[in-house]
């Protein structure tokens, strides 16, 4: 909990710092406050967990391990920050501060242990966001973004609290603990109102984490924001709202799986065709990163679908393995948007030729986020097959390694034009922040993916 | 020095190195050098090696315990032969590239692909074996789009998107087998032991055998195959022809096969006749071809037909015969596209209606080419005879008929690659081909390192068949009496 506190407390000295101009020290106090935030998470998990503050957080090694990762992500994301906020607008330190905020309702989705705690988690993580989409005020882009962001948001939060309701009304309790005593003890069937309560929860969390046919706000909100705000949302925020979704049914719904199992298999099945099959259409790299991130939404539901003691860690592998390509990939369309002002596939052409090792990098990612062995994105996509056929869903991998496969076709072409497509260009340059974000980010997908072992055995 | 980690590592190191080196002398010399040293470390191997039916120099770790998955390795008869193929080619086809300017990249993507062919022709552990064999693709798929002709861009997506749709089945049959060991883990030795009912043998047959036919390739799924090998550059070309294709055999002796007889004897039939059609089908196709690097793609799809009927026969004659001939045409197509690049690197082109007469001014090349060829079509006295022998002699055992049609390989092979040779070799000489230099420096030290061995190996093939025939005899005996109960 000192780690939520601490960030909190940072969020706000740097709003302060802002008011004094001081914005050389922003970058270096962020980082600081976020390794100390990490440093106490770490220091957390030989003790035991117990849910603190009348049962409302649980720090158990499931929230710490999401935490984590959470936290290290913004780090990177931070890293790579450096000089991008200075050119989009003049509030930098409000930027610096909405991050964190939004980092702290993450921390409080991966850790709750009550629904009111969830719901507001969440409401802090998507608050800030609405602001941060937004926060290129002269552009019309990233308003519209904001816009779609917060009415799409605000929408699902109705759902979310709705099913909240229902739940609490057939158990009579916010408390995990209590809802899950509650299902164990009608195994002959709980109250309808139950089953409503958890069909209007799939609605809501399937909004959050962009779960088709609830995606449609996924590809202009990333489109339109800032890139790197797009970046945060698309690893720290999905992140979060994954372990949430899957805290919740694993503590509190297992019993009740044969019910709600059909529903989601669906929708993990038209969220993985609907983002395979738009992102190969696209023509910027961008909007393919934003309907692959539906795809991808679509693998780490298998865990869901398929829940068993294994999911958790498949979806933190996952996650970590998609969020690490993303800071990479995202990183590097910062560069090359940058260079070329445009996002576009062909603006990648001939990149491999002036800036080998950033290609090299760039591929790593792609190829992790194609699931190739020996990156980490692969040890993810194993996972969640291996959790789905534990479930007997044969079907669903067959289709999912059909999938896989289109994955390749929009995956490579970023490839393609960097290493087989030539054109005249400069060489792209950048600081030593953006250097280590990257070659950490890409560091870490190998070591992951040739020796899983420090991620998936964890939890 | 016999430990097997190390020579699956040598590569990966070298390849590591190279990826930094700019200069391109310094890089193929190094490039030269490690792939010798691999060679080097084979020796110890194959000095050591017992011909008998047991699994030796193995290793193991875990590797991902959580998840039952360990690093684990060795070698029998059945994979040594291809490793000292891997091991044995690598070098001649980094000689073979010393005409072109490659940089350090193009050798470390050609030892980084090694790495990969090593691991899946030694792995004994599913997930191991899984992992090679996506490694191994990587690689070559940079190699055939970065070095390649005009279409490489569309072609080679489509070979790459093609054979990881059936890698991508294969790993599901994998986890799936997974989950039915009792033990919880990838070992190879607890897929055998699995007794699964018919019907899911057959579902496991089905997934393992599109990942295999589609590398081999077998018949219907071969329409990636010409393309690719056509636009890859030649080193590339070597490393499909030479020692990928092998990968999809060597799956299904290793895999397929023992994995789930119940659905080779439900399927093994059909699979058979397709790898016949194959043999047919191609042989007529090359004889059609003007390009002469599209023919001997052709020709390398009716080869491999014939070693898959051997296979899928499944008797002692006809896998001995496969693995024999694996070997032996991973050398025969390595001279044929080496010998191809020579000519079409002077004329500036494939076409085989402009050449004619080389041998004329070009008379070593002229006899060197011959015995390549020969090699290829089986004649007695060159590697290639022994192979098929074997092979017709185990697809007879299965069926008169479906000799008489593999036969027709020997048959349909000698007329395509007789008038191949006697379009580019006689004939009158044209301008071009008037001044045709002969061959010289490393292509001299290429050439005759496979007719040593296409000779060699045809008129003593008795140490070569010696290691792999107590290790395939028992796998026969014993996989054989499981399919039959």
């Amino acid at each position: 909990m000192s780690a939520i506190i601490t960030l909190s407390l940072l969020a706000i000295l740097l709003l302060y710092l802002g008011l004094f101009k001081a914005g050389r020290s922003l970058l270096p106090i962020s980082l600081l406050g976020l390794a100390a935030a990490l440093v106490m998470y770490v220091m957390q998990w030989a003790g035991d967990a117990t849910p603190i503050y009348s049962g409302m957080v649980l720090f158990d090694h499931y929230a710490i391990a999401f935490s984590v990762l959470c936290i290290l992500v913004t780090m990177l994301v931070m890293l790579l920050s450096k000089g991008y906020f200075d050119a989009a607008s003049v509030h930098v330190a409000e930027y610096y501060a909405l991050i964190l905020f939004s980092l702290t309702g993450a921390l409080l989705v991966t850790s709750f242990h009550n629904l009111a705690m969830l719901f507001i988690g969440i409401e802090i993580m998507s608050v800030a966001l609405y602001i941060l989409a937004g926060i290129r005020k002269k552009d019309f882009a990233s308003n519209e973004a904001a816009l779609k962001y917060f009415l799409m948001g605000a929408f699902s939060t109705g759902f979310l609290l709705f099913g909240i309701t229902l739940l609490y009304g057939a158990s009579g309790s916010f408390d995990l603990a209590a809802i899950k005593a509650y299902v164990i003890a009608n195994p002959q069937g709980v109250s309808p109102l139950f089953y409503a309560g958890i069909l209007l929860l799939i609605v809501g969390l399937a909004f959050k984490v962009g779960a088709a046919p609830f995606h449609f706000w996924t590809p202009d909100v990333y489109d339109g924001a800032p890139i790197l705000i797009t970046t945060f949302m698309s690893t720290v925020v999905k992140t979060a709202a994954f372990a949430g979704f899957l805290r919740l049914f694993y503590f509190c719904f297992i019993p009740l799986h044969d019910f709600w199992e059909p529903v989601l298999l669906v929708i993990t099945i038209i969220t993985l065709f609907i983002g395979n099959i738009t992102a190969i259409a696209q023509q910027s790299f961008k909007r393919m990163l934003a309907y692959s991130s539906i795809s991808h939404a679509g693998y780490m539901l298998f865990a869901i679908v398929a829940i068993g003691p294994a999911a958790a860690s498949s979806v933190l592998v996952y996650a970590g393995a998609y969020s690490l390509a993303s800071v990479v990939a995202f990183g590097i369309l910062i560069l090359v948007k940058r260079a070329t002002g445009s996002d576009h596939f062909e603006a990648f052409n001939g990149l491999a030729r002036k800036n080998p090792y950033l290609s090299a990098a760039l591929t790593i990612a792609m190829l992790s986020l194609a699931g190739i062995p020996l990156t980490a994105g692969f040890i993810g996509k194993f996972m969640m097959f291996s959790s789905a056929l534990a479930d007997y869903q044969v079907l669903l991998v067959v289709l999912a390694a059909i999938n896989a496969a289109m994955g390749i076709f929009y995956y490579f072409r970023v490839i393609v034009s960097m290493y087989f497509k030539p054109a005249d260009r400069d060489e792209v340059t950048m600081t030593a922040q953006y250097q280590a974000a990257i070659w950490v980010a890409v560091l870490l997908t190998v070591v992951l993916g040739v020796y899983p072992t420090l991620l998936a055995g964890l939890i | 020095m016999d430990n097997l980690f190390i020579l699956l590592l040598l590569p990966v190191f070298g390849a590591l190195v190279l990826a930094f080196v700019q200069q391109a002398k310094a890089a193929r010399q190094f490039a030269l050098l490690v792939s010798l040293v691999s060679l080097a470390f084979t020796i110890p191997f194959l000095v050591n090696f017992v011909p008998d039916a047991s699994m030796q120099f193995e290793q193991r770790f875990a590797w991902i315990p959580s998840l039952g998955i360990h690093f684990h390795v060795g070698i029998d008869g059945i994979s040594l032969p291809l490793v000292l193929l891997t091991n044995g080619l690598v070098p001649l086809i980094i000689l073979a590239a010393f005409s072109y300017d490659y940089k350090g990249g193009f050798y470390a993507l050609v030892l980084f692909m090694q790495a990969g062919l090593l691991l899946v022709f030694t792995a004994l552990d599913a997930f191991a074996f899984y992992v090679g064999w996506e490694v191994a693709l990587i690689p070559i798929y940079f190699i055939c789009a970065l070095w390649g002709g005009e279409n490489r861009i569309r072609v080679n997506l489509k070979f790459f998107i093609y054979t990881f749709l059936g890698s991508l089945l294969m790993l599901a049959a994998i986890i799936y087998l997974h989950l039915q060991v009792p033990t919880d883990d990838y070992a190879l030795s607890s897929f055998y032991q699995l007794a699964l009912d018919s019907s899911t043998q057959r579902w496991i047959f089905w997934a393992f055998f599109l990942a295999f036919a589609i590398k081999m390739p077998i018949f219907p799924f071969h329409t990636w195959q010409p393309d690719t090998y056509t636009e890859a550059p030649t080193a590339g070309t070597m490393l499909l022809a030479g020692i990928m294709l092998k990968m999809g055999v060597y799956g299904v002796i290793r895999w397929l096969i023992p994995v789930a007889p119940l659905g080779v004897a439900a399927y093994g039939q059909l699979a058979l006749v397709l790898c016949i059609i194959g043999v047919v089908y191609a042989s007529i196709i090359a004889f059609k071809q003007r390009d002469a690097k599209r023919l001997v793609a052709y020709s390398s799809i009716a080869h491999v037909g014939l070693i898959g009927a051997g296979v899928f026969a499944w008797n002692v004659q006809g896998v001995q015969g496969a693995i024999i001939q694996m070997v032996n045409h991973g050398i025969s197509v390595v001279g044929l596209f080496f010998v191809l690049d020579i000519v079409a690197r002077r004329l500036g082109t494939r076409d085989l209606a402009a050449m004619g007469g080389i041998a004329k001014p070009a008379p070593i090349l002229a006899i060197v080419f011959l015995v390549i060829v020969m090699g290829a079509v089986g004649l007695p006295l060159t590697n290639g005879f022994v192979g098929e022998f074997l092979l017709l002699l185990g697809v007879y055992e299965y069926g008169v008929w479906y000799a008489v049609f593999g036969g027709l390989t020997l048959i349909l092979g000698a007329v395509y690659m007789l008038s191949m040779y006697q379009k580019v070799m006689f004939g009158d000489v044209n301008e071009q081909t008037a001044a045709f230099p002969d061959i010289r420096g490393s292509e001299w030290l290429v050439l005759a390192v496979i007719v040593l061995l296409i000779i060699g190996i045809g008129v003593y093939p008795g140490p070569l068949l010696n290691i792999s025939e107590a290790a395939v005899a028992e796998l026969v005996d014993k996989v054989g009496l499981i399919g039959k109960n």
